[in-house]
């Protein structure tokens, strides 16, 4: 086993039981590591009683898994996973840092977290010593304050632990704010501050699992590979590909709050009710006033498409975040009807210090805004709060109430679906019409009415994907495609970033695979097996769903209300989707997929792929 | 000793992306593994986003050389470099003591000290710094000047950095 540290962790908070265990190499060449074998260990483990679990309940499990290319690859990522609080389906969750690389140099390749603490606590792993600690001081303390915290701590008890050693790098991060201890659905699971895994809602498991912050600190190499010289010279080839990109390390995706609504109308404006703008105000070169540094990038990472932006002067002094990215540019932005780079950047700043989820969050405040604007929540309803498009300070007064679930919070913090359900039946009104979600995840800010966002190319990108409203992991035909779902689940399962392998092609990613391992693994071999594999998985414990809701299988493969209405403004003023060509390509998505005519997997899919007991599960529920 | 030959390591911190591909490339040379912790030039980030490189300073009064009770530690003529003898070393860590930046470790696997040794003239973490155009590093002949001046710990960088970069209030606030 190569490209492997070799063992897992297993860690129940409720008995604080912690245990080392292997997970056998035929499991791990069928389901690669994040992502995929996250699946595959949530279905083990609670596929049985999946629709009975609640994810918010410690009996839901929180899984933080490394894959074999994780610190090899340039460009570093971890996943995170378990049954969603979003979705009531499994989502691998990635985030970038470091905590991947010092996870596998304390020798595991992931974590395995059952159960619930009695008293807030955080998980302290260094090299072989793992304990559970006391998290009391930092409990209820938002980024800043954790970090500092965690950092100081963590270092006194590391150079306790190898005295004499001199100055240590300090130890990496996973941690929840505000919001993950208030189990809200919104809440991400975060590092460095800006870095968050916000799909899924994982941070609101940490939260119910009394789990602060898990800390790593390994002193030993990563793992050998099988093939190091050609590992090395495929990491000078990704090097080099990756330095000639020079507009995406130079912009990132911060050019984008403006020309995604500019230049391809798929930018969610206040609350999608338009996708276009041309906002000079919004430029690139406008957030760029306010990046301290040029590149911001995390371990081995070529591409640093992150910059660290900081207001230091005017009224939200003292603001930094990364960029912000493109994706909160436009949800606490634009969507927001924010259309100057310092609020954006406050606001993101706020977001990323409560811990919650920039796109989630976003979603529901530009939510509550249009309900504001259209006189179905009054001030009073909202607490005294008046969310007209464009106050940067009374959003940053919502995101603060609902990452404390406080008042109209309590109602918000259930995420965009979730709100406009109950809210709508405390109004007698169908609110659903102005929630953008895809099966309670709010999607990307990736547009599907103009067609021309190159991110969701396919408008059954977010009804037909097994991660709901998660941009980067848009279903698409053909399946087995560099741009399909199949493809995104080797990013996510290998655990590399997609953005710095953007510019390599499949067979540079299969080649790297197999040389870090010493696994042939051949395309056809992963989209016709091992990734088909995960995705029925995947698809299986989305439509078992529970407890608090199940999807539908073809009827919730829809897009939401909004997107059908055609777009009001811009050079696409009228288009609109076709409801034909979209029900037809939604048939053949799921013949692909090996699906029935519902979207339910089929026994013949499942069979050959060897998964008889996910049928019988499908059986016993009824959707066979 | 002849000056005009020896080297020294600029560093540039506001420069530095937090990449870490300098470790990388320095722990391959000399370990021939991806090994950030035996690197003999570690990034700090005590802070996120201020990332501070961390390497020997090249005292010109070597204080860790003159600290090592076993004469492990010897200053490389050629390029002003400090070399660690691992059979000599005993691990005692007084070279810590004496480095005015705590610069000098403890090999991850115990046995002896890692300190820079420019690797005989071709740094390779710099190679790999400029390669990414982010200039963080730069390899300059070694001057008359004081480099000690500029020999500081990682908590001392990092607050300078900080303070540069993110401005005093934010600091206190982040680095208490």
């Amino acid at each position: 086993m190569r490209g492997y540290a070799g063992k897992f962790l297993e860690i129940d908070l409720s008995s604080k039981v912690i245990e080392e265990k292997k997970i056998p190499d035929n499991v791990l060449k069928e389901y690669i590591g994040g992502r995929g074998l996250a699946t595959k260990v949530v279905w083990d483990k609670l596929g049985s009683k999946w629709e009975r679990v609640d994810p918010l309940s410690p009996e839901n499990i929180l899984l933080v898994f490394t894959g074999p290319l994780t610190g090899y690859f340039p460009g570093t990522k971890i996943c995170v996973s378990g049954k969603s609080p979003q979705s009531n389906g499994v989502i691998g969750s990635t985030v970038a840092g470091e905590f991947g690389i010092d996870l596998k140099c304390a020798g595991y390749d992931g974590l395995i977290i059952q159960g619930k603490a009695e008293q807030p606590c955080y998980l302290f792993i260094c090299d072989n010593h793992v304990e559970i600690k006391e998290a009391s001081p930092i409990w209820g303390k938002k980024a800043r304050e954790t970090v500092r915290f965690l950092v100081k701590e963590s270092l006194k008890e590391i150079k306790d632990i190898k005295p004499g050693y001199g100055e240590v790098i300090e130890p990496s991060i996973l941690y929840i704010g505000p919001s993950g201890e208030n189990k809200t659905r919104i809440a991400a699971v975060t590092s460095k501050y800006a870095h968050a895994a916000g799909y899924g809602g994982y941070g609101g498991v940490m939260g119910a699992k009394n789990l602060k912050a898990i800390v790593a600190k390994g002193f030993g190499p990563l793992p050998d590979v099988c093939a190091k010289e050609r590992t090395l010279d495929l990491i000078q080839k990704f090097l080099a590909k990756s330095f000639e990109s020079e507009r995406f390390r130079r912009w990132g995706t911060g050019g984008g709050g403006y020309n995604f609504g500019a230049e391809t109308s798929s930018e969610p404006v206040r609350n999608w009710q338009e996708e276009w703008h041309e906002e000079e105000s919004y430029k690139g070169e406008e957030f760029d006033k306010y990046w301290v540094k040029k590149y911001w990038g995390d371990f081995g990472c070529p591409t640093t498409c992150l910059k660290l932006a900081v207001l230091k002067n005017g009224k939200y002094a003292g603001a930094l975040c990364d960029n912000p990215d493109y994706e909160l540019e436009s949800y606490l932005g634009t969507n927001l009807g924010i259309f100057t780079p310092e609020k954006n950047i406050h606001l993101s700043y706020v977001t990323n210090e409560l811990g919650s989820c920039g796109i989630q969050s976003g979603a529901v405040l530009g939510f509550a805004a249009e309900l504001y604007e259209k006189g179905i929540l009054t001030r009073e309803d909202l607490d005294g709060i008046a969310p007209v498009w464009g106050d940067v300070e009374a959003f940053v007064a919502l995101a603060e109430k609902i990452a404390r679930r406080q008042g109209i919070g309590d109602i918000l913090a259930e995420g965009i679906y979730r709100a406009a359900v109950k809210l709508g039946e405390m109004k007698g009104l169908d609110l659903l019409t102005y929630a953008v979600h895809e099966k309670g995840v709010a999607i990307g800010a990736h547009g599907v009415r103009s067609g021309r966002d190159y991110v969701t190319t396919n408008p059954i990108a977010y009804a037909c994907s097994v991660q709901a409203g998660d941009h980067t992991s848009g279903a698409d035909l053909p399946i087995g495609h560099r741009h399909s779902e199949l493809f995104t689940i080797m990013s996510d399962s290998a655990v590399y970033c997609f953005f710095a392998a953007m510019m390599l092609s499949n067979k540079d990613i299969f080649d790297f695979y197999e040389a870090v391992t010493g696994w042939e693994l051949t395309e056809e071999e992963w989209y016709q097996e091992k990734a088909l594999r995960i995705l029925q998985l995947q698809r299986t414990m989305l439509l078992l769903g529970g407890p608090d809701i199940t999807w539908k299988p073809n009827r919730d493969d829809e897009l939401p209300p909004r997107f059908w209405e055609p777009l009001p403004s811009g050079p696409d003023k009228g288009r609109a989707l076709d409801r034909t060509e979209f029900e037809e390509s939604k048939r053949e998505y799921f013949n692909a997929a090996g699906w029935n005519e519902n979207g339910v997997p089929k026994p013949e899919t499942l069979h050959n792929l060897g998964l008889k007991d996910v049928e019988v599960k499908l059986r016993d529920v009824g959707l066979l | 000793m002849d000056q005009d030959d020896q080297l020294w390591i600029e560093r540039f911190y506001e420069n530095c992306s937090g990449c870490r591909r300098c470790e990388i490339s320095c722990s391959l040379y000399h370990e021939g593994k991806i090994w950030p912790e035996a690197s003999r030039i570690r990034v700090f980030m005590l802070v996120p986003g201020i990332e501070i490189p961390h390497l020997c300073f090249q005292c010109e009064d070597y204080p860790c050389v003159e600290a090592c009770p076993e004469g492990a530690l010897s200053v490389i003529d050629q390029t002003g470099a400090v070399d660690v003898d691992g059979e000599t070393c005993t691990a005692c860590g007084l070279c810590i003591t004496a480095c005015p930046g705590n610069v000098p470790h403890l090999h991850p696997d115990g046995n002896s000290i890692v300190i820079c040794n420019l690797c005989n003239g071709e740094p390779r973490c710099v190679s790999a710094c400029l390669e990414g155009g982010w200039n963080a590093l730069a390899l300059l002949p070694k001057k008359g000047i004081s480099y000690k001046m500029l020999a500081a710990t990682p908590q001392e960088l990092t607050r300078k950095v900080s303070n540069q970069i993110l401005g005093e209030k934010t600091t206190e606030e982040v680095l208490g």
